[in-house]
């Protein structure tokens, strides 16, 4: 078979696949263009929750309780978990995950600029939980759906454990929430701080994104930036108001016709800016992670000798 | 054939050093957990690990944080060996019917069989 039957072939397959809604799996043939896509989409997805366990990491020695405490350690060990997942779901492509973890590094791959807002007190848990994990799982949740197997699965897993994130972050507004009034003010703060970034999450409106229509046609994208943002919305508004708390958006009105929650403008230039770089936190968030990764690197040079060594000892089962 | 991941067209891999090991740092481990007694191992996912026993503990930390097993197996990935997917090797079992119960027509009469 000549080189051009067979790419002729591949991508027949590759398309009746994709038409037939089945998963595409690690040794398929597939287009560049479709590898090149998922591979970015899963790295970004992956450092951002390697980034992410950052703002809550920094908390845990202030959660105001024993229990507040373990929920917190074990949210930000699920985001170590999550990015494990995703990582290894990227190598199935052909790239390795020091290769990943070094673009990230050096700035060549980027991370949820989520993770770029600074958690400036014990109310920003709360927010970050039930915001931005809930901004994430309505993501997720339709990815479950997307066209490349190994991604599909590892969103499978994702959700099941995203859920307790979004629901511990609830629960600590609403212990917020029945406070004091300065407990109130704090809950309202961290909302007022979260809410637009959290829209921002997913991304630039539809006809602004470049990807949109490509991601979609391959299906790995199954609904469109602006289809899940108005998810998300339509889901949190009445739970902002179950708080007793005020949507920071004089804008935002419910459309009797359509049934759906009407935002005001999100301000694309913060977005765009934060995206580039600019936000408060870039270059901390890659500087810690670079320092935790060089002062780790003992342990794994001793766990590479150890292992060496191990293997030199004769076999004791023999 | 082994289960190679291929390298994808266009990407250079970066030099980066990890750890003064290999030129991918810790070797691959595939994971599979027993969700409970009477069912199968399954596959789950991978992670890297110098060793076996360090890929048991980090596959406990990783794929079993909610009492998702009772047992977990690791095995180097590089060990896997996958069969050719292509149409041929699994084809002719479509032109087999007569190996499904469902093939074969019997009276009501007959009652179970």
């Amino acid at each position: 078979m000549d080189a051009s039957t067979e790419f002729e072939n591949g991508q027949a397959k590759f398309d009746a696949i994709i038409a037939a809604d089945e998963k595409i799996e690690p040794r398929d043939w597939m287009p560049d263009g479709y590898r090149k896509t998922v591979i970015r989409q899963m790295a970004q997805h992956a450092h951002s929750e390697v980034i992410g366990m950052q703002p809550e990491a920094n908390w845990i020695l202030r959660a105001p309780t024993l229990l507040r405490k373990a929920i917190l350690i074990a949210k930000v060990q699920d985001e170590a978990g999550h990015g494990l997942y995703l990582y290894s779901a990227t190598e199935t492509l052909g790239v390795s995950r020091d290769e990943l973890v070094g673009l990230l590094h050096e700035g060549k791959q980027k991370y949820s600029s989520i993770f770029n807002y600074p958690a400036l007190s014990w109310a920003d848990m709360g927010a970050i939980g039930w915001l931005v994990d809930g901004a994430a799982i309505v993501n997720q949740i339709v990815l479950q759906g997307t066209s490349y197997g190994p991604y599909s699965r590892a969103m499978v897993k994702i959700c099941k454990e995203e859920s307790f994130h979004a629901r511990q972050g609830y629960s600590i507004m609403m212990a917020l929430a029945e406070g004091s009034d300065e407990q109130k003010a704090m809950c309202q703060d961290a909302l007022n701080r979260w809410w637009w970034p959290a829209l921002m999450m997913f991304g630039p409106h539809d006809s602004e994104s470049a990807h949109t229509a490509e991601s979609m046609a391959w299906k790995i994208k199954r609904k469109t930036n602006d289809e899940l943002r108005q998810m998300f919305i339509d889901q949190t508004v009445p739970q902002a108001h179950y708080l007793g708390m005020t949507i920071p958006d004089p804008d935002l009105v419910f459309d009797e016709e359509t049934g759906h929650w009407t935002i005001g403008e999100i301000d694309w230039d913060e977005f765009w800016a934060t995206i580039k770089g600019d936000g408060r936190l870039n270059r901390e968030r890659i500087t810690h992670k670079v320092k935790a990764w060089d002062e780790g690197r003992w342990v794994r040079d001793a766990a590479t000798a150890y292992a060496a060594k191990q293997k030199m000892k004769p076999d004791k089962s023999a | 054939m082994s289960y190679e991941v291929p390298v994808a067209p266009g990407d250079k891999p970066h030099e980066i050093q990890f750890g003064g090991g290999g030129e991918h740092g810790f070797p691959l481990w595939e994971v599979f957990v027993r969700a409970k007694r009477g069912l199968n191992h399954t596959h789950v996912g991978s992670l890297h690990a110098p060793d076996a026993e360090t890929a048991i503990q980090n596959a406990r930390d990783g794929y079993t944080r909610r009492a998702e097993g009772v047992s977990v197996w690791v095995v180097p990935s590089i060990e896997i060996v996958a069969s050719d997917d292509a149409e041929s090797m699994f084809e002719p079992f479509e032109h087999k019917p007569y190996r499904h119960p469902t093939f074969y027509e019997i009276p009501e009469e007959v009652g179970q069989l």
